[in-house]
C-alpha cells in the first residue's frame, strides 16, 4: 500500500458534504429537544423529571416543544428520504440502493463485522472498511426504523381523535409504549454506543470533528477506510474530494457544539438510567 | 415616666391589704341587715364584689372576686339573683370558700351530656385543664348562644375552642391527636367562610363535633365517627351526601364497610380546601390510590398519569372518568364509565371521540395477556428489542474499547518492545493501519 504525504503536511479529504452536516445538525437539535421534554413523561414520577418539566414551562410547554421538535425531526426525515431520490432518480447514482457508497447492508459488512470481532480478540487484522462500516449502518438503520416507529405512534397519539376513526382505540395504548419505549432506545443507544464508537474510543477521543468540518485527514482515510481509500486511488478520483484544511473557527464551533451535546446526552442518559434501574 | 412608675407600682401593695380588711369589716357589720334586705341581694353582693381589684390568695395563686357590674346585667342571667347560682351566698356572712357553681340545676340537659362527653369525663377524673361549663360559655357575662359577644357564637367558637386545641403543648400533655385544629381550621375553607365572610351557615367546631356531647371520634356514638361522618358532613351537604349514598362508596359504609372512603378520607378534616386547587387535585389521585393501587399503577403507565404525575392537572384525573360522590360501577347503566356513556365521558376532553376512541383502555396493563394480548406482545417484543441491542453492542463497545487501548498503548512503546513476543498483530502493515 502507497503511504504518501504521512510526514508531510495533511492532506485533507471531504467525507460528509454541507446537507448532510447541516441535516445531522438539524437531526440532532431536534433529537436532543425530544428526549428533553419526552423524558420526562416517560419517567414522570422522578423528582428530575418533574423539576425538568416545570422549568421547561409545565404541561402546554412540554406539548408545544415536543410537537415543534417532532415536526422538526419529520422534516429532517423526509429531506434525507427526498435527496436520497435526487441521488438516485434525478442524478443516477443508483449506488445509493446497493454497492460501496451504499447504507444499504452489504455481504461484505457481515464478513467484517466478523472480522472486526476476531480482530478484538487479537486472532485476526483489523477490516479493510469501506466508506461506511457495519455499525454505521447500523447507527443509520436505527434511526431510520426509529424515526419511523416513534413518528407514526406520536402522530397516532397526536391526533388520537383522527386515527379514532378507523383504528380501534386499544392501538392508542400500544403507541404510547412502543414510543416511549423505543424512544429510550434510542436515546440510550445514541447517548452511549453511537458516542463511544464515533467519539470516545481512544483512536478518536474526545471528539471526532468530521460531522462538524466534513473533512478527514489523509492519515484518517488511510486508517480507518482502507477499502474506501484504495478503490479512489484506483479510480484516480482521490483528488477530486481533496478539501483545505478545516479552519479552525470550524473546528472550535463543531467542538462547541459536540461537547454541549455530549455533556446534555450523558446527563439524559444518567438521569432515564436511574429512573429506569429505580422503577 | 421614671418617676411614675413606682408609685404606679407602689399603690395596689399599699391599698389592697386595706381594701380587703374593709370590706371584710364591713361585710360583717352590715350581715344582719344583708339578711333581710333580700331583695336586692344583688346590690348588696356588689358592694363588695364589684369594686375593681378585689381578689383574694387561693394555692398562692392571686383570683379575682371581681364582678363587672355591666357585663353581669347584659348576660343572660342578669335578672337572676347571686344566690340562684352561689347558692352557699344566700346567707351573710357567706364562706370565705364557696362551692363550685352547680349549672346542672337548671341546665339539666347539657349538664347530662357534657358529663358523658369527652370533656367531662375528663373533667370528672379531675383534670385541670379540661373545658368546664365557664371556659366556653364564661361566668357572669354569659351571654345567649345567638348573641354575636357570645364565646359559644358560631363566629367566636373558633378561637374558644382554639384557646386549648390550637396550643401544641397542651395537646401533647393530654396526647390529643390534632394539635393544632384551630390553626388547621382557620386556614381550610369553612375557616375563610367563617373569618373572611362571616357566614354563620359555615361549619365550625360544634357542627362536626357537637357541643356538651363531643365524643372522641372511636366512639361509636360521635358524630365524627367513622361511619357517622357523612350524616354529619350532610348535615349542611345535603345535595352531596345525597349522591354519596347512592354511589359504591356510599352503599358500601351503608352496608358496614370499614374500609370504604368517607367524606374525610378525600376532603380531609380541619384543613379542608378548595377542590379547585391543582395541589388538591393531584393530591386525591393518590388518595384514590391507596386503595385502588393497581388501577392507580396502570393509570400511570398512560398519558393522563404520567402528566398528573409530572404535576399538572389539565388531563383526565380518576374524578373526571369516575365521577367523585356518586361513583358508579361500569355495569350500572347510569355510570360515566357505562358503555352507554363511555364515549360522552371521552368527550369531555376529546370532543371528536367516537366508539372506536372509546376503546382505549385508561388503564391498560401490559403484563395482563388475556385482556390486553396486543399490549402484551408489544411490551415483550420491545424488552427484547432493547436486551438485545445493548446486549450485542454492549460487547461489542467494551471489546472494541479493550483492543483499541492496547493498540494505542503498543503503539506509544518503543518498536523493538512492540515487535517483541507474540504478536498477532505483526500483519498490521498489511490492514493498511501504519506501523508506529
Amino acid at each position: 500500500m502507497e503511504r504518501q504525504s504521512l510526514d508531510q503536511t495533511p492532506r485533507y479529504y471531504l467525507r460528509i458534504n454541507l446537507y448532510h452536516r447541516l441535516l445531522h445538525g438539524l437531526l440532532m437539535a431536534s433529537f436532543l429537544g425530544l428526549a428533553a421534554t419526552g423524558m420526562p413523561l416517560r419517567f414522570s414520577q422522578s423528582t428530575w423529571a418533574v423539576e425538568l418539566a416545570t422549568a421547561i414551562g409545565g404541561f402546554g410547554a412540554i406539548l408545544f416543544f415536543h410537537k415543534t421538535f417532532a415536526f422538526l425531526l419529520t422534516l429532517c426525515f423526509f429531506l434525507h428520504i427526498g435527496a436520497v431520490f435526487y441521488l438516485a432518480f434525478v442524478r443516477g447514482e443508483i449506488g445509493v440502493f446497493w454497492g460501496s457508497a451504499s447504507m444499504v447492508p452489504q455481504p461484505r459488512d457481515f464478513i467484517e463485522m466478523f472480522q472486526h470481532f476476531r480482530w478484538f480478540f487479537g486472532i485476526g487484522p483489523r477490516p479493510q472498511f469501506g466508506r461506511f462500516a457495519y455499525w454505521e449502518k447500523f447507527d443509520y438503520w436505527a434511526v431510520f426504523w426509529g424515526m419511523a416507529i416513534i413518528g407514526i405512534t406520536g402522530y397516532v397519539m397526536w391526533f388520537s381523535s383522527f386515527f379514532g376513526r378507523f383504528l380501534p382505540g386499544g392501538l392508542f395504548n400500544i403507541a404510547l409504549l412502543i414510543h416511549a419505549d423505543e424512544a429510550l432506545l434510542a436515546v440510550w443507544f445514541i447517548f452511549t454506543i453511537h458516542f463511544f464508537n464515533s467519539h470516545f474510543r481512544p483512536e478518536k477521543f474526545p471528539m471526532d470533528l468530521v460531522i462538524f468540518t466534513g473533512k478527514l485527514s489523509d492519515r484518517e482515510l488511510q486508517e480507518e477506510r482502507p477499502a474506501e481509500y484504495q478503490s479512489l486511488v484506483e479510480e484516480g478520483s482521490l483528488e477530486r474530494i481533496q478539501a483545505d484544511p478545516p479552519p479552525l473557527w470550524l473546528r472550535n464551533l463543531g467542538r462547541i457544539i459536540g461537547f454541549s451535546v455530549v455533556a446534555t446526552g450523558f446527563l439524559l442518559f444518567g438521569l432515564t438510567l436511574l429512573a429506569f434501574l429505580s422503577e | 415616666m421614671d418617676r411614675k412608675d413606682p408609685s404606679n407600682l407602689a399603690r395596689p401593695i399599699f391599698i389592697r391589704p386595706f381594701l380587703l380588711s374593709a370590706v371584710f369589716i364591713v361585710a360583717v357589720f352590715l350581715s344582719p341587715v344583708f339578711a333581710q334586705a333580700q331583695g336586692s341581694s344583688k346590690e348588696i353582693c356588689l358592694s363588695c364584689h364589684g369594686i375593681q381589684g378585689l381578689e383574694k390568695v387561693r394555692k398562692g395563686k392571686p383570683v379575682s372576686l371581681y364582678v363587672e357590674r355591666e357585663k353581669l346585667s347584659q348576660s343572660v342571667h342578669g335578672p337572676l339573683e347571686c344566690a340562684s347560682c352561689h347558692r352557699d351566698a344566700s346567707q351573710l356572712p357567706h364562706p370565705s370558700e364557696l362551692k363550685a357553681v352547680q349549672c346542672s340545676a337548671c341546665h339539666a340537659g347539657a349538664s347530662q351530656a357534657y358529663s358523658q362527653s369527652v370533656h367531662g369525663k375528663a373533667h370528672a377524673k379531675g383534670d385541670g385543664d379540661v373545658a368546664f361549663c365557664s371556659d366556653c360559655h364564661g361566668s357572669h357575662n354569659i351571654l345567649p348562644a345567638k348573641h354575636p359577644d357570645s364565646k359559644v357564637y358560631p363566629l367566636n367558637l373558633p378561637r374558644t375552642c382554639g384557646t386549648c386545641h390550637g396550643d401544641p403543648e397542651l395537646a401533647k400533655r393530654h396526647r390529643i391527636p390534632v394539635a393544632n385544629a384551630y390553626q388547621l381550621y382557620m386556614d381550610s375553607i369553612h375557616g375563610r367562610a367563617l373569618t373572611r365572610s362571616g357566614l354563620l351557615v359555615a361549619a365550625n367546631c360544634s357542627s362536626c363535633h357537637g357541643s356538651h356531647e363531643i365524643k372522641p371520634k372511636a366512639d361509636p356514638e360521635s358524630k365524627v365517627y367513622r361511619t357517622r361522618i357523612p350524616s354529619t358532613c350532610g348535615a349542611c351537604h345535603a345535595g352531596v351526601v345525597a349522591e354519596y349514598f347512592d354511589g359504591v362508596h356510599g352503599r358500601a359504609v351503608k352496608e358496614g364497610s370499614s374500609v370504604a372512603p368517607v367524606c374525610v378520607d378525600c376532603h380531609t378534616t380541619h384543613e379542608i380546601r378548595r377542590v379547585e386547587t391543582p395541589a388538591w387535585k393531584l393530591e386525591i389521585i393518590k388518595e384514590c390510590g391507596t386503595c385502588h393501587r393497581e388501577s392507580l399503577r396502570t393509570y400511570r403507565d398512560t398519558f393522563h398519569g404520567q402528566v398528573t404525575a409530572l404535576g399538572f392537572t389539565r388531563v383526565a384525573r380518576c374524578s373526571d372518568c369516575h365521577g367523585s360522590h356518586r361513583i358508579l360501577p361500569a355495569s350500572d347503566a347510569r355510570s360515566s364509565i357505562s358503555r352507554a356513556n363511555l364515549v360522552s365521558t371521552c368527550q369531555k376532553c376529546h370532543p371528536k371521540a367516537n366508539p372506536n376512541f372509546a376503546r382505549f383502555s385508561p388503564h391498560a396493563d401490559p403484563n395482563d395477556k388475556e385482556r390486553n394480548p396486543g399490549l402484551y406482545y408489544a411490551a415483550r417484543f420491545m424488552h427484547i428489542l432493547l436486551i438485545g441491542v445493548f446486549l450485542f453492542f454492549g460487547l461489542h463497545t467494551s471489546l472494541w474499547l479493550f483492543r483499541s487501548t492496547l493498540e494505542v498503548w503498543r503503539r506509544r512503546k518503543p518498536p523493538e518492545q512492540a515487535e517483541g513476543g507474540p504478536d498477532p498483530d505483526g500483519e498490521e502493515g498489511k490492514d493498511g493501519t501504519p506501523k508506529p
